[in-house]
């Protein structure tokens, strides 16, 4: 035994020529089954995102006019526009975004940089984690119980503040992952020249990350740009035409929800521009942190 | 005495450790004093003593785990960057134990810099890369800086090859650039003490020998501590050269003596790649 294994026979029985190409032809059907399988998934996919594109231009298109740029919401039947809702999305995304951003850097700066292995870090990982797919619902009645029925009523701040907690547990994502790729010697380098820890995070860290995090941003504003569920419980939409964060603020997606199981056909034909108007801007938005990313390489 | 040892042919030729001549070390500039380091519970230097002669260069040589690395990054506190890694003994520089945690480790690093084995340039320009580390020491006027900037770049010999490209990414330069900036931004500092942990590793040939080229001249201002995997560089660039065996310092003689006529065997073993 000891013999054979040592001189270079293999043991077992001789080959067989037939088992082999028997094998051999088995694998080669299970390889086309299991590739035909992907590639019918792969239209069925492809079919329903373009029939959701198709649907949004044949439905939308119609509707797009300078109108809607430049009338607020009206009472049905008087041509009304979706400025305010425009408007109102713009501010509220803007606003979460600047109020989440500087919270999840600074936690995902934390997270790479300070608490790496510790207890304390692996929990506020796990949490953030967590917030990260809690159903956005949530958000916002967590955000009208802190925000809303304490003031006596809801505004537009609340909505900030909910879409503000959806980009932060984002932004800390994507920010730890991109400080994490920052080799270990570019850290010891800065450090090795008398740096203090700060520096190095601040000077070096976040230039040679930035375009991760950037696009990590991004996404989280192309994220909330289209979210409703938080904003139906803070700052509830308004069909008059308002800019006071203290008062219910108009948004596009909750527009649509309210306009599209409406019984009036001109209010269901801004529900779709609406609805393009949002997926375009998430559309530009997405290849933009695209692009920014194949810069980053 | 090296004659006919040298003679037995059994290594590399080291016919240019001949150029270090006489091998008179100058007075120490940091004193190493019975120094253990542990990874956790692990002992990784056992017992080091070493003196670094001032404006010299001590060649750190041995196997892959040896402890040599781990040396040079005591010697500039950079194990201080993760928790459960630390030193016993004494490191003495001046009238300080610079492993003391009393230490400020900032100033420490300004004193004794250090380049590494990857080029590791900033992701700024290239006269960036050279002012960040003299921004965290010395307050300059723009002239002064730019001075600076150029004596740093013409000590690193890369002078003459980026003085058109200082405002682009350092990102842009070869590989061997690179290192050369590297170099140049930690004597931009003015350190007293340059460590290089396999400083040419990751570069070619010709880059190489502009690196060593570079050290040989450095070392008339600068004591230096490398590490090399590669034996030739040792006898090339070293003063001194201390052989590393386990976590012990094995020996550490003058670069003619560890490579023409080493005391242990297991440094006999080593250079004449016995093993290693």
């Amino acid at each position: 035994m000891s013999a054979t294994m040592t001189s270079g026979t293999v043991p077992g029985p001789a080959k067989d020529e037939r088992v082999s190409r028997s094998l051999g032809r088995r694998r080669n059907l299970s390889n086309i089954v299991i590739k035909t399988l992907c590639i019918i998934a792969t239209v069925i996919g492809l079919a329903l995102l373009a029939s959701i594109l198709f649907t949004l231009l044949y439905r939308g298109l119609g509707g797009l006019s300078l109108t809607v740029f430049t009338t607020s919401t009206l009472p049905p039947g008087s041509n009304g526009g979706l400025l305010n809702a425009i408007i109102g999305s713009l501010i509220q995304t803007v606003l979460g975004a600047a109020i989440g951003t500087p919270i999840g850097l600074m936690v995902g700066t934390y997270l790479a940089e300070y608490a790496t292995g510790s207890v304390i870090g692996n929990a506020v990982r796990f949490v953030s984690d967590v917030l990260l797919s809690a159903p956005s619902i949530l958000i916002g009645l967590f955000i009208y119980q802190l925000a809303v029925s304490p003031f006596g009523g809801f505004s537009g701040f609340a909505g900030c503040l909910a879409l503000a907690v959806i980009v932060i547990p984002i932004v800390v994502r994507t920010t730890e992952d991109m400080l994490r790729l920052i080799p270990s010697t570019l850290r010891e380098a800065v450090i090795g020249l008398g740096a203090p820890k700060w520096k190095m995070i601040v000077l070096v860290c976040y230039r040679a990350a930035r375009q991760g995090i950037a696009t990590g941003i991004l996404l989280a504003v192309a994220r909330i740009a289209g979210e409703t569920a938080p904003l139906l419980f803070t700052s509830l939409g308004n069909l008059n035409w308002s800019l006071s964060l203290g008062k219910p603020m108009a948004s596009l997606p909750v527009t649509i929800y309210q306009y599209a199981g409406s019984a009036f056909s001109d209010w269901v034909q801004l529900a779709w521009v609406g609805a393009l108007l949002i997926t375009f801007g998430v559309l530009a938005i997405n290849i933009a942190a695209r692009l920014l990313l194949r810069g980053a390489k | 005495m090296s004659a006919t040892t040298a003679s037995q042919g059994t290594g590399p030729n080291f016919s240019s450790v001949q150029g270090h001549g006489a091998a008179t070390m100058n007075p120490s500039r940091l004193a190493i004093r019975n120094l253990d380091f542990f990874y956790g519970d692990h002992r990784a230097l056992k017992a080091i003593n070493l003196d670094l002669p001032e404006r010299q260069v001590t060649g750190m040589i041995g196997p892959s785990g040896c402890g040599k690395s781990t040396l040079l990054r005591v010697l500039n506190r950079m194990y201080d960057l993760y928790p459960g890694q630390r030193a016993t003994g004494q490191v003495m520089m001046d009238e300080t134990n610079i492993i003391d945690a009393k230490v400020d480790v900032n100033s420490l690093r300004a004193r004794i810099g250090m380049v590494f084995q990857k080029p590791t340039p900033f992701p700024m320009t290239v006269s960036e890369n050279i002012a960040f580390g003299v921004k965290l020491h010395e307050k300059l006027s723009k002239s002064a800086m730019e001075e600076r900037i150029e004596w740093s770049l013409t000590r690193a010999a890369l002078w003459g090859e980026v003085k058109d490209r200082l405002h682009s990414s350092a990102m842009g330069l070869s590989g061997g650039q690179q290192q050369r900036l590297c170099i140049a931004r930690t004597i931009a500092v003015r350190p007293e003490v340059i460590l290089l942990d396999e400083p040419t590793s990751a570069l070619d040939p010709i880059s190489t020998l502009k690196i060593e080229e570079l050290i040989d001249e450095l070392k008339h201002d600068f004591t230096i501590a490398i590490v090399t995997h590669n034996m030739q560089q040792a006898a090339r660039c070293a003063d001194q050269v201390a052989f590393f065996y386990l976590g012990e310092m094995v020996e550490c003689a003058p670069a003619v003596q560890i490579f023409t006529a080493p005391k242990q065997k297991r440094t006999q073993e080593y250079v004449t790649g016995r093993f290693g």
